[in-house]
């Protein structure tokens, strides 16, 4: 627990002595005037105001679309770093599919009593639709992005898995070709593993799960909200990098249980649809039937195995906050393996011995909704008033199944490149893993997120959190400090 | 490709050629307003920029009286004007974000640009000053060059460039209709006295409008004459304003459309039709049955190709 007190900051480092994978960018930023990285914040922000790197704020009506701070300082991880977590992210994600596959299944993990029946069963994330069905190869999660932090330079923690429609792979590649555009000197300085074939890998998983009637050629799509969603902009550069048709609803019908979209051409016939929209509102006969933005007949087709969905409908059962406190068990469970990514030690408030300790800690703790996201419907104790707290204390006692609680972490710090100078700000990290027929695949990387206010932990764009490239670099130092040259 | 691609993509065109025959059709009525009375400068000119750009009925509703300020103000920066400049681009940006994987990246950031501009613009206290919407204008002009050489240059030649190429054509030619509908009694034959006409500087006005000043003198190589004004603008193939230009391009895109599909259809025989009927018309016979009349008459079959497309495509 001690080194979770003290804050660990990823260039510094515990003793002060600056990290091996920071030496380099280090140095650089010591020669370089600081003119320099203003000129350039300025040339980055400009450059992603003019592609459009937009997102949409829900609620906020002055700007309905905004841009996300991006801070012109890359995050770095030594290859030898990335392994282990790259491992971790795989067995992961490989176990929230087998859950998945039981849990809509045989329920073994529920005869077991590894996890209690009534948490999965009674979760508004299970999906009663898909009870009792298979879906291609047994993959449900075929995209997820899980968050990761660190706080001490010897392991990573999970702190979220994403296994709905996680987004934000968009900022990491565009992250990535700003940075080149702005910092060439500094790609010559490091050898940074390139992150641009996501893409490639991302349809190479889709492919590998459509129905065998596409016979090796399917034809995929990407399916939007509209362009009011927050992910606009992400759900059309991936169909475009992807080369792929971007739809809404009303794009597609079905018709005897097969999808097809409407074109210039007349209706051609769709054989897997990224969807970046809720289950909810897939179908509306049989989900929400006030939703306008889904295709009606959908399920049907979903069901008679016509149209691979990915990822697979009631993939949220497992990436709900409950069952993260379970996913220790789940990787034994399933996988025979010790995990290989720590969970943060949670307090499950459903239990009574855990919400009597949280109720009595609200002032150190983290209180989290275990429907909500993006930071909304969050306590962070220490930063609360006592408002704020005594309003999470009667929610708690209202309704304790809803909530868990962790430790407020000291999350690990970056340098970030303010107009006042280089300062160091707390960050997480969400890498994506695909998950396909023929394999798992992570690209060496992920959107760094980083909170730009002074001593705050909340990193959710929505929340004004920025990004940053993040680097993963070969650990060359290892060879140079053996011939001296360090 | 998706039919509400194709819809977004044509409206996308026809904005962006709206907003640049706005900004001209402005320019051209500033200078003549500009012109002592006797010369044509007069204030019902604005009546008939309101008339040509078809925006006389929503202006009569706000109630403001007709002068240059409100007029201009109206058609640039007013919201409530469905089709202000300030509209057609937030239009023609609202269906490229929608379609943002159809456009090559020139295009959309043709568009973007343009639009950030305005946002600036308008986010400022008080209405623009004189310079600050000459120069707006300016930006229009620009961006429609930028955003039309963008699809030139970069666009695949596939059913995306097609639909949009027809989209502008389309509404290339509604607005040199327009243009000649208000103002054909000035360009009728028998208005031409000896020693020059009034007019003259209402001629160069609509030349200006549609950016032909110049190339009027390179096609006949004499001084004004309205009739030949009319001509240009209607029957001249190589004038890239006239009717027979936009239709000549219409067809010759409806047509690769068609091969890509396999299949023509009741718009490529339509604007075939149409473009026919421009090749063998003469000033002689436009003249003798109105130019008023003919005009009417282009305007309706040009809406209805736009429907025939809709239709076909399933937009």
């Amino acid at each position: 627990m001690d080194s979770r007190l003290t804050q660990f900051d990823e260039l510094a480092g515990a003793d002060g002595r600056i990290r091996a994978p920071y030496r380099k960018l280090s140095r650089w930023l010591a020669e370089t005037p600081p003119e320099l990285l203003a000129s350039r914040r300025e040339q980055a922000e400009l450059l992603f105001r003019r592609i459009g790197i937009t997102f949409a704020v829900y609620g906020a009506q002055e700007a309905t679309e905004r841009l996300i701070p991006f801070d012109i300082l890359p995050r770095i991880l030594a290859r030898s770093e990335w392994a282990t977590l790259e491992k971790g992210l795989i067995q992961r994600v490989a176990a929230l599919n087998a859950f998945l596959a039981d849990i809509y299944g045989a329920g073994e993990i529920l005869k077991a009593g590894v996890v209690p029946a009534d948490l999965v069963y009674r979760n508004p994330a299970y999906c009663p639709e898909m009870a009792g069905r298979r879906v291609p190869y047994d993959i449900f999660v075929h995209i997820a992005g899980v968050d990761i932090v660190r706080t001490d330079d010897q392991g990573f923690f999970v702190l979220e898995d994403n296994a709905r429609t996680p987004s934000g792979v968009s900022y990491m590649l565009e992250n990535r070709e700003v940075m080149m555009r702005l910092f060439p000197e500094l790609f010559a300085l490091h050898r940074v593993a390139p992150i641009e074939n996501y893409p490639d890998e991302l349809l190479a998983t889709l492919r590998s799960v459509a129905p065998p009637h596409a016979n090796g050629d399917p034809t995929i799509v990407l399916m939007t909200p509209g362009q009011y969603n927050s992910a606009f902009y992400e759900h059309s550069f991936l169909a475009d990098k992807l080369g792929v048709e971007l739809v809404e609803g009303r794009d597609l019908f079905v018709r005897d249980d097969v999808v097809y979209m409407r074109t210039t051409e007349g209706p051609r016939r769709v054989d897997v649809i990224y969807r970046r929209i809720d289950d909810d509102f897939l179908d509306p006969l049989c989900f929400r039937p006030d939703s306008a933005l889904g295709v009606a007949g959908l399920m049907g087709a979903y069901h008679a195995g016509n149209v691979t969905l990915a990822n697979a409908v009631g993939a949220g059962a497992a990436d709900d906050k409950a069952m993260y406190t379970y996913m220790p068990d789940i990787i034994k469970f399933y996988l025979g393996e010790a995990p290989l990514l720590q969970n943060v030690p949670t307090f499950r408030c459903r239990e009574d011995e855990a919400l009597a300790y949280v109720l009595d800690h609200l002032e150190e703790l983290v209180v989290k909704e275990v429907n909500g996201s993006g930071g909304y419907g969050m306590l962070v104790g220490p930063h609360a008033s006592k408002a704020q707290i005594e309003e999470f204390q009667a929610k708690l006692k209202a309704h304790p199944q809803n909530f868990i609680a962790q430790p407020t972490l000291a999350l690990s710090t970056c340098p970030i490149a303010l107009a006042s100078g280089v300062a160091p700000r707390h960050v997480d990290l969400r890498p994506f893993v695909l998950q396909g027929a023929n394999g798992a695949r992570v690209v060496p990387g992920g959107l760094t997120r980083v909170a730009m206010t002074e001593k705050s932990l909340v990193v959710n764009s929505s929340q004004g959190g920025g990004t940053k490239d993040t680097w993963v670099i070969d650990d060359a130092w290892v060879d140079e400090e053996a011939m001296g040259q360090a | 490709m998706l039919s509400r691609t194709a819809d977004n993509l044509y409206w996308l065109a026809r904005y962006m050629e709206r907003a640049d025959f706005l900004a001209r059709a402005i320019q051209a009525s500033r200078r003549l307003a500009a012109l002592p009375k006797a010369y044509g400068g007069d204030e019902t000119e604005w009546e008939s920029v309101l008339l040509s750009s078809g925006a006389a009925l929503a202006f009569e509703s706000c109630g403001r009286p007709v002068n240059e300020a409100n007029v201009i103000a109206f058609l640039t920066f007013a919201p409530e004007n469905p089709g202000s400049i300030r509209n057609c681009l937030e239009h023609a940006r609202s269906n490229a974000r929608a379609v943002r994987t159809a456009l090559t990246i020139e295009m959309w950031e043709s568009i973007n640009d343009a639009y950030l501009e305005m946002r600036a613009l308008e986010s400022r206290d008080g209405v623009p000053c004189a310079e600050e919407l000459a120069r707006f204008l300016e930006v229009i002009k620009l961006t429609s060059l930028t955003y039309d050489g963008g699809a030139y240059r970069t666009m695949l030649r596939n059913d995306a460039y097609w639909f949009s190429r027809v989209g502008l054509f389309i509404e290339r030619a509604d607005n040199t209709a327009r243009l000649l509908d208000v103002k054909y009694h000035v360009l009728l034959p028998q208005k031409e006295v000896v020693g020059g006409s009034l007019d003259y500087f209402q001629w160069s006005a609509i030349l200006r409008a549609v950016s032909a000043h110049t190339a009027y003198h390179w096609v006949y190589r004499t001084s004004m004459k309205p009739w030949l004004v009319a001509d240009l603008l209607i029957l001249r193939p190589e004038m890239p304003r006239s009717l027979i230009s936009c239709y000549e391009s219409i067809v010759r895109n409806l047509d690769s459309l068609a091969r890509a599909h396999g299949r023509q259809g009741a718009s490529q025989r339509h604007a075939r039709g149409v473009y026919g009927k421009l090749e063998k018309l003469t000033m002689e016979s436009v003249f003798q049955g109105g130019l008023h009349e003919f005009v009417q008459g282009f305007i309706a079959e040009n809406n209805r190709l736009g429907a025939l497309i809709s239709e076909q495509y399933l937009f």
